[in-house]
């Protein structure tokens, strides 16, 4: 059976946005990052860039598009002719994180808060595998589901002006790790002695939209070590594949 | 290599070329030039590649010490530029003996100015560009002290291509060509109308990242699940405020969508003013 197309249409001069249906869920991820693959098959020979989010793809062109209707309908035809989605291959980052009351400054808030010890705030946040649905807000920074509904809480309510580069932290439904030094308003739990974005090196960052990550919960001891490691360039995160 | 020298600053410049494309997936801003235009013209009149790099020039232009000869072209805003005490002309090719200074005056007509060198500026490239970029690259803003670089190869290009037309009727216009964004059909009737008619000013929070309007439209549009925004998507929050996304935005972002501007849309509000007016024009796309 054919099912329904995403909504296909120009953004601009420069981008085709198409709009799946409108929840966060993997499911939908999945069927972005299948077609996203075959849209980007399409491009290999032009300047363009195809992203997602959540629920969207975006092809942007380096320079105006030259023929919209045609380009439109090839976008098409991939939908109308690729019925069954198949999961993309992914890899399982493991993360480390060192949840000390130092970094985790707002661990014993939310532990009153939520009515957890903090070890149980940190066993529920180290249990899941999240999924990277996408990179964006900051370089490097990585929009993150599964975050366990028991460590659900909301933002601070006066951002704070100043956050580390690597505070991990929680916000409503999402967890994340600060890239760089920012504002921000999410409550803060530790600190990841990774980075995240290397502007320098070729590949940036070795996490793609679709990966998973899980975190490891490391002592002040190892995060130190593991801080010296990456500013030697001879840290290396564990990682295993996962075919699709 | 030939240097220029800023002997001072001015209020904002910064080396641009087409931007940093290709790394949206990283979460990393486009930036490049706010007015492609302009700086095409100006690079093109060099023979020098469409986005070869130059110096864009907000408003009040710097004061500059050339340290060997080449060529530049100066396209864009008229921010009256001159040459040691020569009041020289925009669009042109102008020669560059050692030891010149190019300087800026009053602000004529538009915003923003591009310099365009013989060769192109060769400053640091990151991640496929050399525009500056707060945490990409090294600097940010034109400083008083710096030394730009830039190739030395003017006196072996002589050939350049003078006949190139510079059209500055977008610079006086006050229409915005714009799209509908994805958004727009959720807007109300009296919304979308008042986007059409109403004449909108520019808000002080202008710059790169964001041009906002003054007028607001408070509404209770729904949020949309964070999604992708280019230069030119147009913002509407809660509490009404419209954001036009310039060339250093954000890759992603979560409020309505309500229109998009075209490239000539871009180009016309790159070169807007603080409490200037504009009007959106709703176009089709071809």
């Amino acid at each position: 059976m054919s099912k329904e197309l995403p909504h296909i249409s120009q953004l601009g001069d420069n981008a085709i946005l198409i709009q799946f249906e409108k929840i966060i869920s993997e499911k939908v991820l999945d069927e972005v990052l299948f077609y996203k693959n075959l849209i980007q098959q399409l491009y290999v020979k032009q300047k363009v860039e195809v992203i997602n989010t959540y629920n969207s793809i975006l092809i942007n062109y380096f320079v105006t598009i030259e023929d919209v209707y045609s380009d439109l309908k090839a976008v098409k035809e991939v939908f109308q002719q690729n019925n069954n989605t198949k999961n993309i291959d992914s890899r399982v980052f493991e993360i480390p994180v060192c949840y000390d009351l130092d970094f985790g400054i707002d661990l014993e808030l939310i532990s009153k808060e939520k009515d957890l010890e903090v070890s149980e705030i940190i066993s529920l946040h180290t249990q899941p595998e999240y999924r990277v649905y996408f990179m964006g807000f900051l370089p490097g920074f990585l929009y993150l589901g599964g975050l366990d509904k028991k460590l659900q809480i909301s933002r601070k309510s006066q951002p704070r002006m100043k956050i580390e580069k690597g505070a991990v932290g929680i916000g409503e439904n999402q967890t994340g790790i600060y890239p760089k030094v920012s504002p921000g308003g999410w409550q803060i739990i530790g600190n990841c002695p990774v980075d995240f974005f290397d502007k320098n090196s070729e590949i940036p960052t070795q996490i793609s939209a679709g990966d998973y990550i899980k975190f490891k919960s490391v002592e002040k001891e190892e995060y130190e070590q593991i801080k010296e490691q990456v500013k030697n360039g001879n840290f290396q995160l564990k990682k295993q594949e996962r075919n699709g | 290599m030939g240097k220029m020298k800023v002997l001072q600053s001015g209020l904002f410049s910064s080396i641009q070329d087409y931007g940093r494309f290709g790394n949206m997936k990283y979460g990393v801003p486009a930036s490049g030039v706010m007015d492609r235009y302009a700086a095409r013209t100006a690079n093109l009149m060099l023979r020098n590649d469409a986005n070869d790099a130059v110096l864009e020039i907000t408003m009040m232009g710097p004061k500059l010490e050339f340290t060997a000869a080449t060529k530049i072209v100066i396209s864009g805003a008229n921010l009256s530029p001159k040459l040691n005490t020569e009041e020289i002309e925009n669009n042109e090719i102008i020669e560059i003996s050692e030891g010149d200074i190019l300087s800026f005056g009053r602000k004529i007509l538009g915003c923003r100015t591009y310099l365009a060198i013989s060769g192109g500026f060769s400053t640091e490239e990151v991640l496929g560009s050399k525009s500056w970029y707060d945490g990409i690259t090294e600097h940010q803003k034109l400083e008083k002290g710096m030394e730009i670089p830039f190739t030395e190869d003017a006196a072996n290009k002589i050939e350049t291509f003078a006949a190139l037309k510079f059209n500055d009727d977008y610079l006086r216009s006050t229409v915005v060509e714009v799209y509908k964004g994805p958004e727009f059909e959720f807007l109300s009737e009296e919304h979308k109308s008042k986007l059409e008619t109403l004449d909108f000013s520019i808000d002080q929070n202008n710059n790169r990242m964001a041009i906002q309007l003054q007028e607001e439209l408070p509404n209770e549009l729904e949020p949309i699940i964070t999604g992708p925004v280019v230069p030119g998507t147009v913002q509407l929050t809660p509490s009404g405020k419209l954001i036009i996304l310039m060339r250093d935005c954000q890759t992603t972002g979560g409020y309505p969508r309500v229109l998009q501007l075209t490239d000539k849309g871009l180009r016309t509000m790159a070169q807007k003013l603080t409490n200037e007016e504009v009007r959106f024009y709703l176009t089709k796309p071809l």
